[in-house]
């Protein structure tokens, strides 16, 4: 067991946890952002829940942040190291013919979703950290106290054009990463059977509708504010 | 047919290596591949040239010895095919075609077209056999009933001729097909069962000492594999690699 992330078909492994952990967590950020829409007293609900619970705040979110900076800091690697084992390139190759564009350019891919999860971070998860945590105000209301803070801040947020641009941007990136990589965390950890073709079909719908979904939020608030 | 070749030339393994270009006419499309190279040798042999150095033996699909990475492509652009099997029907009057060899750090080039796939041998010797006892009451294999869904399946995995065209077209120089089919060869039959746990470790560590990438499923090497191994075969493997890693 000792040194399974030194072998290849290890960290091939390790790729495809952290990648199955980071895809839960963003179906429930789709399903809880998709509230802001329908039903904005219930994402305030939701919202004050999930930033004040214990175990939300104090287990489950420095693992998701583990497994963010996991899944960078071995992405990373793995491309070095795969560079390494071509030290010559050819002079012609005809990628295009025998694999798809985003199998070959989940480093780029990635690297576009890193950019993205840092202005994110700084958009939201920053200010809400300092609210809470620095000036010490769990109450989750408004300045003047009339009711919940959450879905005021979210589609003040979504006012500026270019951040929802750039949004956009960010889940046309998003859509591309998880087109290859949903059916290959399932290959890495072993799972290619009689159920691989249906779960292909499920993978591009999960890649499309998700990241779709979630462009259609930020256009919804943009254009409702 | 006339053609422009562009090949890949290097005196041995310590010189950098460059691409020069060969017109070539008068080719039938009936030849195959490595024909159409023959001709060429034979013409620069003629002119007192040093002739192109490329790999084969069976010339008939079956030994993996011929490589060539043609326009692109390990054995060409045709599919299911090695280069000795390609027609040169496969390409125009006119065409320029680049030729050069399997490219990865694990397969250093010894001479132009030539490149030691050694590595290959060696993860072998690390763990793709079984071994049986020759003391004259040796079990016939025929005598062992294997399911015909596992006999299949290993049979096509077994059908690997270890040529290397998965490596030479993985982005990664991924040997994950390759080694994936000779795991899966053996996890399939019960005669692999005695050294199952050991022999996926030990070909796994050789692999990735001989400095081969990490696969990240583009699945290139299927699409490109003459034999079409499919990725099945890696996927079983990463289950038997994580069912033996946790035994110990
Ligand atoms: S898996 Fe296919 S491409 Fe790779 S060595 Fe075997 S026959 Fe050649
Ligand atoms: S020369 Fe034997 S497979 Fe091509």
């Amino acid at each position: 067991m000792s040194g399974i992330l030194n072998s290849s078909i290890g960290r091939k492994f390790a790729m495809a946890l952290s990648a199955f952990f980071l895809m839960i967590f963003l179906l429930q950020h789709f399903v809880i952002n998709s509230l802001s829409v329908i039903n904005p007293d219930s994402f305030n609900e939701v919202s004050h829940f999930m930033g004040t619970n214990w175990l939300i705040q104090y287990i489950m979110q420095p693992v998701l942040i583990f497994g963010v900076i996991f899944h960078f800091i071995m992405g990373f690697i793995l491309e070095i190291r795969n560079k390494k084992a071509r030290n010559i390139s050819y002079a012609k190759n005809n990628g295009g013919a025998n694999s798809t564009w985003m199998s070959r350019n989940m480093i780029y891919s990635g690297l576009f979703i890193l950019i993205f999860l840092v202005i994110h971070f700084i958009d939201f998860w920053i200010p809400e950290i300092n609210t809470k945590y620095i000036q010490g105000d769990m109450s989750g209301l408004l300045a003047d106290g009339e009711g919940y803070r959450y879905y005021e801040e979210l589609t003040h947020k979504f006012v500026p054009i270019w951040r929802v641009a750039f949004y956009c941007l960010g889940f046309v990136f998003l859509a591309l990463h998880l087109l290859h990589g949903f059916m290959s965390a399932f290959q890495s950890v072993g799972a290619n059977n009689k159920y691989t073709q249906g779960l292909k079909g499920f993978g591009k719908a999960y890649a499309i509708i998700i990241p779709l979904g979630f462009i259609f939020i930020a256009l919804f608030h943009h254009f409702n504010h | 047919m006339n053609l422009t070749l562009k090949i890949w030339r290097q005196k041995n393994a310590n010189d950098k290596g460059k691409m020069v270009d060969y017109p070539i006419s008068d080719i039938s499309p009936d030849m195959s591949f490595l024909e159409m190279l023959d001709v060429l040798n034979e013409q620069l042999i003629n002119k007192g040239e040093e002739p192109v150095a490329f790999d084969h033996d069976c010339r008939e699909g079956i030994c993996g010895m011929c490589s060539l990475y043609i326009n692109g492509e390990a054995h060409g652009p045709d599919r299911g095919v090695t280069t000795c099997q390609l027609h040169m029907r496969m390409f125009n009057d006119g065409d320029t075609i680049y030729i050069e060899p399997f490219r990865a750090a694990a397969f250093p080039v010894i001479k132009d077209l030539v490149v030691d796939r050694s590595a290959f041998d060696r993860i072998q010797h690390a763990g793709g056999f079984i071994s049986v006892n020759t003391s004259g009451n040796t079990i016939d294999a025929n005598a062992i009933p294997v399911n015909k869904h596992d006999a299949d399946d290993a049979f096509a995995a077994a059908t690997c001729i270890g040529c290397g065209a998965c490596v030479a077209s993985c982005k990664n120089s991924s040997a994950m097909l390759f080694v994936g089919a000779k795991v899966s060869q053996f996890a399939l039959l019960p005669q692999g069962q005695v050294e199952a746990t050991d022999r996926v470790l030990n070909m796994v560590k050789q692999m990735d000492e001989e400095g081969f990438g990490n696969c990240t499923n583009t699945g290139a090497c299927e699409v490109e594999c003459p034999k079409g191994i499919s990725l099945e075969n890696i996927a079983r493997m990463n289950r038997e690699y994580l069912k033996a890693s946790l035994k110990g």
